[in-house]
C-alpha cells in the first residue's frame, strides 16, 4: 500500500540550513512555467493532450537532456500517502496531489525528480511543465542557475510554446514572458512583535513583490512565516527579476535583524516568550500543527538570538516538515486520527529536543 | 505551502477565491481568501492593495470587461475553441495559440498586469533553429555573458560561453 521507496529524501535538501541567512530565510524556490507547443493547457486539455505531454517528457528521461538519475513518477501510480508526502514537501501542488477527498489525480500528471540535484518538474499542472529548484537560505541566483540549466536541456529536445513578443507562453497571463517566480520562505517574528510588519509588507507591494502565508493547516500567517515572491514576469530579464528579488529580500532580512536587536534590549518579555515556547515544546503531550508552528517561531527566534543553543536550525526545519500529518502517518505506518496525531507530533518534537539537549542552553536557564 | 490557487474560505461556497484579504490586528496577521460575491457580502467592495498577483489579475480582467465592451469581440481560438468571454471568466487560456487568437486584447491586459508587453528575457532556441533564431539567441547570450563577467560570476560566465560555442557553428553554416 505505502510506497516509501518513491519518497526517499526528495525535496529535503534545504533542511540542512546551509544557505545564507538560513536562520531567517528557510528556503528559496525558483520556478519556471513552460508549455509544449501544439497542446492545450490543462483546463481545456483532452485526455489525449495530457497523455501526449506525459509521453513527450517520458521520452527524454534517460537522455542527456535531463540530469543523470532523473526519474518520472506518475501520480496515478502513487498511493495517496506518498502523494501527500510530496505535497507536504512542496514538491507537488494541490492540483497534482488530486482535488477533493480521495479524488484521483489528473491523467498524465507526474513529478520528474532528479536525485542528485535540488530540481524537479511538475508535469501536467496548470502549465504542462513547472520546473523548480528549492535551496536553503537566500540563494536566489543559485536556484535560478540550477533551474535554467534544466530548462536548457528540456528546451533543446522538446518544442516549447514561445512567442517572439510575449516570450514563454503560459496558461495564465500573470506568468507569461519569463515564466519565472522566485519565492523565499522567511521567518519575521521581530517585525511582527515590533509592529513594523504591515509597513514592510506594504513596501514589498510597492516594489513589485507580493507575500502570502505558509499554506499549512490553520491560518495562513501562522508562526510569523511569510512567503515573498515576485509579482510580474514580463518585461525584465530573468537575472534582473532574480537580482531585484534577492536585493529586496536582503533588505527585509536587515530590517528583521535590526528589529531583533531592539527586542534583545527591550526587557524580559522576549526572553520569556522564547523560554515558554521552548518549555512547551519540550514537555507538551498534545500538539496541534498550528500551535507547533507558533511555538517553533519562538524557539527559532531564541536560537537565532543566541539565547538557546539547541535545537539547531536544521532540526527546527526538519520538525516543520516531519510533523505534518502525512509524515507522521508515514512514520507510524498507519493513518493517525486527530488526537492521536497530536500525541505523535508532541512525542516526535520531544524526541528531537531531547536528542539535542547535551548542551541545551545558555547560563540564563535556571 | 503551494501556489495561490484557492477556493473561497466561506463555508459551502466552493467558488474560486479572487480576493486575498490580509489583516494585521494586535500583532496577529491573518488572511482570508474569498470569491467576489462573498467579499461583497462582507462589505469588501474595493480590493485592498495587498499585492496578490492573482487578485490583481482578476481585478484587471474585470476592468477590461468594461473597457472591452466598446471593442469588437474576438473570434474564439481556432485551435482550442476558447472564447474571450470564457477566458475572462476563468482567467486561464486554453492553449498557446490563444495568445495569437486574442493578441490585441491580451497585449493590453499584459501591459496592465506587468507594466510591459515585450519579453526581454531568455531567447528560446527551438530544437530545429533557423539562422534568425540563432542570431537572436546569440545576442541574448552575449549580453548575459557580459553581465556575468561584470558581476564576476565566473561560474555562470563559463556556462554561457559553452552555450554560445554550441550555437556559433549554426550561425556560420
Amino acid at each position: 500500500m505505502r510506497d516509501p521507496g518513491a519518497v526517499r529524501d526528495l525535496g529535503l535538501g534545504w533542511l540542512d540550513a546551509s544557505g545564507p541567512h538560513a536562520d531567517i530565510v528557510l528556503s528559496t524556490r525558483v520556478r519556471l512555467a513552460r508549455n509544449l507547443r501544439g497542446h492545450r493547457y490543462l483546463a481545456r486539455a483532452a485526455a489525449a493532450d495530457r497523455q501526449a505531454v506525459y509521453n513527450r517528457i517520458e521520452g527524454i528521461v534517460g537522455t542527456p537532456a535531463l540530469p543523470g538519475g532523473a526519474e518520472l513518477l506518475r501520480m496515478e501510480e502513487l498511493d495517496v500517502h506518498t502523494r501527500r508526502i510530496f505535497l507536504e514537501r512542496r514538491l507537488i501542488s494541490r492540483d497534482l496531489f488530486g482535488r477533493g477527498d480521495g479524488k484521483a489525480p489528473h491523467l498524465g500528471s507526474a513529478l520528474l525528480v532528479c536525485s542528485a540535484d535540488a530540481v524537479s518538474v511538475m508535469v501536467n499542472e496548470e502549465d504542462h511543465l513547472r520546473l523548480q529548484s528549492l535551496m536553503s537560505g537566500l540563494s536566489a541566483m543559485e536556484a535560478w542557475s540550477l533551474v535554467d540549466r534544466l530548462d536548457e536541456g528540456i528546451g533543446r529536445d522538446l518544442l516549447l510554446a514561445y512567442h517572439h513578443e510575449f516570450g514563454f507562453l503560459t496558461a495564465c497571463p500573470t506568468n507569461a514572458g519569463t515564466g519565472l517566480r522566485a519565492s523565499a520562505l522567511v521567518h519575521l517574528p521581530a517585525l511582527v512583535l515590533t509592529r513594523e510588519i504591515s509597513r514592510v509588507l506594504e513596501g514589498l507591494d510597492k516594489v513589485g513583490l507580493t507575500h502570502r502565508g505558509l499554506d499549512g493547516e490553520g491560518s495562513d500567517f501562522v508562526g510569523n512565516f511569510f512567503q515573498i515572491s515576485n509579482q510580474t514576469t514580463l518585461g525584465k530579464s530573468e537575472e534582473d527579476l532574480v537580482e531585484h528579488f534577492g536585493r529586496t529580500v536582503s533588505a527585509v532580512i536587515d530590517k528583521e535583524r535590526r528589529a531583533r536587536e531592539v527586542l534583545r534590549g527591550a526587557g524580559p518579555r522576549t526572553e520569556d516568550l522564547i523560554w515558554r515556547a521552548y518549555g512547551l515544546l519540550r514537555h507538551a503531550r498534545l500538539l496541534a500543527y498550528r500551535d507547533l508552528m507558533e511555538l517553533l517561531s519562538g524557539v527559532r527566534l531564541g536560537v537565532s538570538l543566541g539565547l538557546l543553543r539547541s535545537p539547531r536550525v536544521s532540526s527546527l526545519n526538519r520538525i516543520m516538515v516531519f510533523s505534518q500529518a502525512g509524515h507522521l502517518a508515514e512514520a507510524a505506518g498507519r493513518d493517525l486520527p486527530g488526537q492521536e496525531r497530536q500525541t505523535h507530533r508532541a512525542e516526535y518534537v520531544r524526541k528531537v529536543f531531547e536528542s539535542e539537549r547535551t548542551s541545551p542552553t545558555t547560563d540564563t536557564e535556571s | 505551502m503551494s501556489e495561490p490557487d484557492r477556493i473561497c474560505d466561506r463555508p459551502n461556497c466552493g467558488n474560486a477565491a479572487c480576493v486575498h484579504l490580509t489583516q494585521v490586528v494586535d500583532n496577529k496577521t491573518s488572511t482570508q481568501y474569498l470569491c467576489k460575491a462573498c467579499a461583497q457580502a462582507k462589505g469588501i467592495s474595493a480590493l485592498p492593495a495587498e499585492g496578490s498577483e492573482v487578485a490583481d489579475f482578476m481585478a484587471e480582467l474585470a476592468e477590461g470587461d468594461a473597457e472591452e465592451g466598446t471593442r469588437r469581440v474576438p473570434e474564439p481560438c481556432a485551435r482550442c475553441g476558447l472564447t474571450f468571454e470564457g477566458f475572462r471568466e476563468t482567467g486561464r487560456l486554453g492553449c498557446p495559440h490563444c495568445y495569437t487568437s486574442f493578441e490585441p486584447g491580451l497585449r493590453r491586459l499584459l501591459g496592465r498586469i506587468h507594466g510591459a508587453t515585450r519579453h526581454v528575457g531568455k531567447v528560446y532556441l527551438p530544437p530545429d533553429p533557423d539562422a534568425a533564431h540563432a542570431d537572436r539567441r546569440l545576442d541574448d547570450l552575449r549580453r548575459r555573458l557580459q553581465r556575468a563577467v561584470d558581476s564576476e560570476d565566473f561560474e555562470r560566465a563559463a556556462v554561457l560561453r559553452d552555450r554560445i560555442s554550441e550555437i556559433e557553428p549554426v550561425e556560420s553554416s
